[in-house]
């Protein structure tokens, strides 16, 4: 993440940079860095198998052998829990990174030529954001239908609206700066000076928005999953498990509750290191004003 | 215009060159029919109050006017006899930092905060001269060096937040010299800086141009600064050039009644325990200008015929021109 590529230029390495971390951007990062290995490590941390369905124990209340208790297919919700990080940590990582990376670029670039380029994306952005974001997505998958695959390209198509917005606005402001004016004036090609100069100065507001974003966009898989429209059934996923658990309210809370928890958690994780990362990223900006 | 003086033709020629900015209700002539030239090797002075238009003559001459708010109407800027304004974008590019360099006016902007020092400086020696990092380590310490910076070697992966005003100010001048440019358009180098450093400033940006025998344009609204460094001398007014000609004719008899006021109103050494002598007044509006002398308003000599005819520059003396109706008045 860029906090590594930020620390590589602060003054006395990484245990200086530790120290400038707020709490909430320490408690955050530790947190994700916890539900993180425990999805790369999912496989050793339990017995069970995530898929392996057993009648015999189907609604199980949470105890010694199954901590968060049992689905109504038998299977071990923590062990499913456990496998589902790996499902939505890598679904929410891509559907906010990649339109980030799109929207950034193209952004950007809009805010530094200006011209046509520039009007045309800004109206092709707004007519996309004319449109509720959810109402969008779904339109969206109903046409391509349901599946992993189909959601990344959904959201791909609608998220990078909002990072091309934020890094023009915020070229617009950095292309009157005097150092880019003086790369200009050196005659150094326009996309140098966007990727080398201007970048680097613009996408910290951005790194803070996906951070919220990347919260959203994993409750948006899960919301699609709960609705039948995401990831499909044996998959561990947690808004599908939500969606299992619906049923059995009644008599087995822990269906939907635990894997429920378990996003709440995420939420909260990524929501401290963005709140962190803002002022991490803001008092960077010593030089310049 | 004024006719050249010695024989080479100018390295720097400005002809009748209109900008206008796009404003809200209307629009702004930042520039109205300048022309100014630079010969190889000199320093040209440029002179004038803030939106005066200097800045905007210099990044006419680049091409790097914000867009698309400024449009360039008239005019033709010629570099070594070929018209920067209707070259395609791509050799302008290469114009820029090659043949013509910038300074700015803020050495603690001029540079992005994120990357070492000497990496920015050499920056150009990459993009241009294709060298690799190595080699342009190898250079831009030489030139660091040579812009009067202590210790190149250990100071050259700095970042700009750890050095002061005046040495970051070198390394701009280092990094807009790095590949040897034939005209170097300084926009108030000094203004940000403490006395004691504009000093030594400009004291470095007269060695590198006669080490290097690059011409230059220095702009300033401080007279003073001008007077010392500058071989002649452009005096900006409401976007036009009032007066230009030898910097010593120019301040020490001035044909027009902007650079005397300019002159008098401004604290020098010899001066001292005189009173300063304020130039009344506003500048007027670019928006809307009159049809006569844009100095009329504010000028002591001024007569009825001021605000109703235009004014030319013509030649008072060989290669001492001024805009002046009257210029006799002033003695």
């Amino acid at each position: 993440m860029s906090v590594a590529a930020h620390a590589g230029h602060a003054p006395g390495g990484v245990q200086a940079e530790l120290l400038r971390w707020s709490p909430s951007l320490r408690i955050g990062m530790a947190l994700l860095a916890l539900i993180v290995a425990a999805g790369v490590f999912a496989p050793w941390l339990t017995p069970y198998d995530p898929l392996r369905q057993d009648y015999g124990a189907a609604l199980l209340p949470p105890g010694a052998a199954h901590w968060f208790g049992t689905d109504s297919l038998g299977r071990d919700i923590f062990t499913r829990a456990l496998f589902a990080i790996r499902t939505d940590l890598v679904i929410g990582f891509w559907t906010t990174y990649l339109p980030m990376l799109v929207g950034v670029l193209l952004g950007a670039w809009a805010g530094l030529k200006r011209g046509l380029f520039d009007a045309v994306l800004m109206r092709v952005i707004d007519t996309a954001l004319a449109f509720p974001f959810l109402v969008l997505i779904i339109v969206i998958l109903a046409i391509l239908g349901p599946g992993t695959q189909n959601i990344y390209i959904a959201v791909f198509l609608v998220g990078w609206t909002m990072y091309a917005r934020l890094a023009r606005a915020e070229m617009l402001v950095e292309a009157g700066k005097d150092y880019v004016l003086a790369a200009r004036t050196l005659g150094y090609p326009a996309w140098r000076i966007l990727l080398r100069h201007a970048l680097p100065n613009i996408v910290n507001s951005s790194i803070v928005f996906s951070m919220s974003d990347f919260v959203l966009n994993i409750l948006l898989v899960s919301g699609l999953s709960f609705l039948g429209l995401g990831v499909p059934p044996p998959v561990p996923e947690w808004g599908a498990m939500v969606a299992e658990g619906k049923d059995f309210m009644q008599q087995a809370w822990w269906i939907s509750t635990l894997p429920g928890f378990m996003i709440v958690l995420t939420g909260v994780a990524l929501a401290l290191v963005g709140d962190g990362l803002t002022h991490r990223l803001g008092d960077r900006h010593v030089t310049g004003h | 215009m004024s006719p050249a003086t010695e024989g080479a033709p100018p390295l720097l020629q400005v002809r009748d060159l209109e900008v206008a900015f796009r404003v809200r209700g209307g629009e702004v002539l930042a520039s109205r029919g300048v022309s100014l030239e630079v010969r190889a090797g000199e320093t040209l002075g440029l002179v004038g109050e803030s939106g005066s238009g200097k800045s905007v003559l210099c990044r006419a001459v680049l091409r790097l006017l914000p867009q698309p708010a400024a449009q360039v109407r008239v005019g033709q800027v010629l570099f070594d006899g070929a018209d920067l304004l209707a070259l395609p974008e791509r050799r302008m590019r290469q114009v820029r930092g090659t043949d013509i360099a910038m300074v700015f006016q803020n050495p603690m902007t001029s540079l992005s905060p994120v990357w070492p020092i000497g990496d920015q400086l050499t920056e150009g020696l990459r993009v241009h001269r294709g060298l690799s990092r190595a080699a342009a380590r190898e250079q831009g310490i030489a030139l660091m060096r040579a812009t009067g910076i202590p210790e190149p070697e250990r100071r050259y992966d700095d970042h700009p937040w750890q050095w002061s005003g005046g040495m970051l100010q070198r390394a701009v001048i280092a990094m807009a010299m790095a590949c040897k440019p034939r005209l170097l358009l300084a926009d108030e180098p000094t203004t940000a800086l403490d006395v004691t450093i504009q000093e030594q400033i400009l004291a470095l940006l007269a060695d590198l141009q006669e080490a290097s025998g690059m011409a230059m344009v220095l702009v300033s609204h401080d007279i003073g600064v001008v007077a010392e460094t500058c071989d002649r001398i452009a005096v900006m007014y409401a976007g036009t050039v009032v007066e230009t000609g030898p910097a010593a004719a120019v301040l020490g008899n001035p044909r027009h009644p902007y650079t005397l006021g300019l002159l008098r109103s401004s604290p020098g050494v010899d001066r001292a325990g005189r009173r300063l002598d304020p130039i009344p007044g506003q500048p007027p509006d670019l928006a809307d200008p009159a049809p006569g002398c844009p100095f009329a308003e504010r000028c002591a000599l001024a007569s009825a015929q001021c605000r109703e005819n235009p004014v030319r520059l013509e030649d008072r003396a060989p290669g001492h021109a001024s805009a002046c109706l009257f210029p006799e008045r002033m003695s």
